[in-house]
């Protein structure tokens, strides 16, 4: 039997109290109840507080470049679709630095677990606005408040039709942990955006704040419905639903390219004997 | 060399240029001769002026000539443009119910082809094929292998197809038969050689070295070996993904090659700038992958289908930090193919980058080259076996060894994990800050450099042995130089080349000593600074003492490099 310790991996440089930690320990829970061994998951990252995570966890690690967790992540699920690919990745990493990696990934929908933990801060640098800094919020930086709207991932997600698209809560750690549950199970690209408080750096959206605010969806919630779900999407304030929004079951990206019908890349034997064959094209 | 003959068609963009130069390409190719064909066009999808340049021979050739003893005009620009290399004897085809000439000269055959091609097809889009039956017939050239090859191109499609386009060679060549040519050129026995550009020969090596995963953005040069990979990747199991962008073609590249295949990318400048933080993550997480630099004139978007060989310091300093790799530049399309294995190897054996660095001029010419031997390709890919993975207590991706080069394995081929990460990290791949494990592992990559400068075969040297000039270059110059070393010591010039398409690591002591016999050392490159030789100089101390530059977005000629040498080497004295 596998347990969440067996997930447990180097020791964190994190903040006391803040909210990665609950997020490390719902993946781990989830993992162990999905009975996953750590040989067949793949922790991909990038740069950032949360591109920490996997260090913290146990699995194989791809901690890429800032921003850059998403390539690697889709390249390493084409070359060996037997493994279970999960990126940790932040807010400004995922929705700022690899934005056009966001936006594609939603497009090829291929079969990833995409956990983002939206602090709505440059944790690691330190206290910048990130993509989804509400407007107004003053940092360091944007001494007069940020002066745009926040980017709002789940409503660009579902405007794409992205397979499954949800939101969670570090304050809801049984939620989340069903939540990271569900989407490792789901075929194709699910996101879930985390909020996670950054007790360092963001001192607006705190455990308090979000808990005010966050209310699960009822159960009744249709989410096929693209309409509902964008209306859902679009909700934050005073108001703010958690679980899954967007649910449109299609086509996995890696079951559509031909050569993985024959099983995952990595295995497929090297056969180069046709290159005699194919001399014959140049003659 | 009893056989040197030069065509060039000339027209616009979209007038079907390429068909006609394949086609006679193909012909002579299948006749037994040799040939080399290169192209001119304007980053354009119609209109514009644009040529194919086809010379062909009896010996091997691999560069252009500019005098023209055939020119096959679809525009009135291409008569006007290549008038003044237009050997005394040539002959200019064209349409002289399109084109309407004010000049005279006895040069000029006007042959109708729209006209006939409607008569004989209902179609002018035969007119292309009159124009290869009037070239057949100027030279004397068999049509039977004509026939071939409309077959193989239509036969599937269409077999009236190949009956009208027979049709129309035929009428062409009847109109020129008589024609009296400087030289015919028979169909003789085929020399079993192949015709190949580089793009399709790095495409091809890259398939014998084991391929699987490419992934690339569209950009000229490079974009042939996306193409030719993509049209192969069903046969031969090979993943293509065309990227969103360059960023993502590296780091996907990145992805695979940890996840346990062999990976490439292929760009040109534009793109490798926005790879280089990718080069450095490789070079970082020491793993094997195989980068195509095809480079075109910069700075910037500067010119997007010409030639030059200006990226080769960018490539060597791309990345932050301090981390080795690997430098190749193919000579040829048969020097690519067994070049791009090397990489491959290379790269596996000790886990770092190769960039191969091709250009327009290798990209997009062809070549009549022996055919390539599949059984000199090695696979070698220097992962950890079954035995010893399960030999092994704990894994660690980062043990220190005497070369620098840790065990590697890949997820899922044992119980063991493997941890790649961006991070200054520690012997198991973790995230750590110890400032002196990072002196340690920083030296660990470095020494690598050691073993790898081993491995890198010295330059070909040519040309006359006591020679007092030097000419160094690299690269796609290779058959320019070459002819151009010929035509000099023909001259009693005594000049000899060293002609490098191994580069980095550079061998150093070999330069020192070599360099250091001659009185004339003579940098020739496609470029307006001499960066190989900057790069020599850097490493031994030896400057050059002239140069021999072109950077107009052409590839040098042999005569051209004569010419040159004349003017740059030679002393008043000396004329
Ligand atoms: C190319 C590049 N640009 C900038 C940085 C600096 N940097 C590191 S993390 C980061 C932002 C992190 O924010 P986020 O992704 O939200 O992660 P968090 O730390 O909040 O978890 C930045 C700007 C970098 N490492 N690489
Ligand atoms: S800075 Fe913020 S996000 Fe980073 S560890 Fe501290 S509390 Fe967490
Ligand atoms: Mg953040």
């Amino acid at each position: 039997m596998v347990t969440a310790k067996d997930f447990t991996g180097e020791e964190s440089a994190w903040c006391p109290g803040c909210g990665n930690f609950g997020i490390l320990t719902a993946l781990q829970k989830a993992l162990a109840e999905l009975n996953l061994e750590p040989q067949q998951v793949l922790l991909v990252s990038g740069i950032g507080q949360a591109s920490k995570l996997p260090h913290y966890a146990r699995g194989h690690v791809f901690n890429g470049l800032h921003g850059r967790a998403i390539p690697p992540a889709i390249a390493a699920k084409l070359v060996n679709h037997e493994l279970n690919v999960i990126i940790t990745d932040g807010d400004g990493g995922t929705y700022g630095e690899g934005g056009n990696h966001f936006i594609h990934a939603l497009r090829r929908n291929p079969d990833i677990t995409l956990i983002v933990h939206n602090n709505q801060v440059y944790g690691l640098t330190k206290g910048q606005a990130s993509p989804t800094t509400d407007q107004g919020v003053v940092t360091k930086i944007q001494a007069h408040g940020v002066p745009v709207p926040a980017f709002n991932p789940l409503a660009v997600a579902i405007a794409l039709n992205a397979s499954f698209v949800a939101r969670g809560f570090v304050g809801e750690p049984e939620h989340l942990k069903n939540l990271i549950k569900e989407g490792i199970q789901h075929k194709g690209l699910s996101l879930i955006d985390v909020l996670q408080p950054c007790v360092s750096f963001n001192k607006i959206n705190t455990y308090q704040w979000y808990r005010q605010r966050a209310y699960k969806l009822p159960g009744d919630y249709d989410p096929k419905n693209k309409a509902g779900a964008m209306e859902k999407a679009n909700e934050w304030g005073d108001h703010i639903p958690l679980g899954v929004l967007y649910l449109n079951p299609r086509l996995v990206y890696e079951e559509q390219i031909p050569v993985l019908k024959n099983g995952p890349l990595v295995k497929q034997k090297i056969d180069t004997s046709k290159i005699v064959k194919v001399l014959e094209e140049f003659c | 060399m009893n056989l040197d003959y030069n065509i060039v068609i000339g027209g616009k963009a979209g007038q079907g240029l390429q068909t006609i130069s394949d086609a006679l390409s193909k012909l002579f190719l299948r006749g037994g001769y040799e040939v080399f064909t290169s192209q001119d066009y304007m980053s354009r999808v119609r209109g514009g002026h644009n040529f194919f340049m086809i010379r062909v021979s009896d010996r091997p050739v691999s560069a252009q000539k500019p005098k023209i003893d055939l020119l096959i005009a679809l525009d009135q620009e291409t008569i006007d443009l290549h008038w003044p290399d237009l050997e005394p004897e040539a002959f200019v085809f064209y349409d002289g119910e399109s084109i309407h000439l004010s000049r005279e000269d006895k040069r000029l055959v006007s042959i109708p082809w729209d006209q006939i091609a409607s008569t004989i097809g209902g179609n002018t889009i035969f007119a292309n094929t009159i124009a290869v039956g009037a070239c057949c017939g100027l030279l004397n050239f068999d049509l039977g292998l004509l026939a071939g090859l409309l077959q193989e191109a239509f036969a599937k499609k269409d077999p009236k197809i190949v009956e009208t386009n027979l049709k129309c060679a035929k009428a062409g060549y009847e109109l020129t038969k008589n024609l009296k040519s400087r030289i015919t050129i028979q169909s003789g026995k085929t020399s079993g050689k192949m015709y190949i550009n580089g793009s399709e020969a790095i495409g091809l090596g890259a398939i014998a070295s084991g391929v699987k995963f490419y992934s690339g953005y569209p950009m000229t040069p490079s974009t042939g070996i996306l193409n030719y990979l993509a049209g192969k990747s069903d046969e031969f199991g090979i993943v293509v993904e065309q990227a969103e962008d360059e960023i993502a073609a590296i780091n996907f590249v990145a992805g695979a090659s940890f996840a346990g295949v062999r990976a490439m990318t292929a760009t040109s400048g534009g793109g490798f700038c926005l790879m280089t933080e990718g080069v450095s993550l490789i070079g970082c997480i020491e793993t094997p992958a195989v980068l195509v630099l095809g480079q075109r004139p910069g700075p910037s978007t500067g010119l997007p289908t010409r030639t030059e060989q200006g990226d080769l310091e960018f490539a060597l300093s791309a990345g932050q930090g301090e981390f080795p790799r690997f430098i190749f530049a193919p000579r040829t399309p048969e020097d690519a193919f067994y070049l791009t294995q090397k990489a491959f190897n290379l790269a596996d054996k000790y886990q770092v980058l190769s960039i191969i660095m091709s250009d327009q001029h290798l990209a997009d010419s062809g070549w009549t080259l022996a055919k390539f031997d599949p059984d000199k390709i090695k696979i070698e890919r220097y992962l950890l076996n079954e035995q010893e993975l399960a030999g092994l207590k704990e894994y660690r991706r980062y043990d220190l060894s005497e070369t620098g080069v840790s065990p590697r394995t890949i997820p899922g081929a044992s119980r063991h994990l493997v941890i790649a990460d961006s991070d200054e990290h520690d012997r198991q791949g973790h995230i750590t800050e110890d400032l002196h494990w990072r002196e340690e592992i920083v030296k660990k990559r470095l020494v690598k450099y050691k073993y790898m400068q081993e491995e890198i075969s010295l330059p070909i040297k040519y040309g006359d042995n006591a020679a007092e000039t030097v000419l160094i270059g690299w690269g796609s110059t290779y058959g320019a130089m070459k002819e151009a070393v010929d035509l000099l010591n023909a001259k009693n010039r005594k000049v000899a080349m060293l002609h490098f398409n191994e580069l980095w690591p550079l061998p150093v002591e070999y330069l020192s000593r070599e360099l250091s016999k001659y009185d004339n050392i003579v940098a020739v490159e496609n470029n307006a600074t001499a960066q190989f030789m900057r790069i020599i100089s850097g490493q031994t101390g030896i400057l050059s003492t002239h140069k021999i530059l072109r950077f107009n977005g052409q590839p040098f000629y042999p005569q051209l490099i004569v010419d040159l040498f004349q003017k740059e080497v030679i002393t008043y004295g000396d004329r």
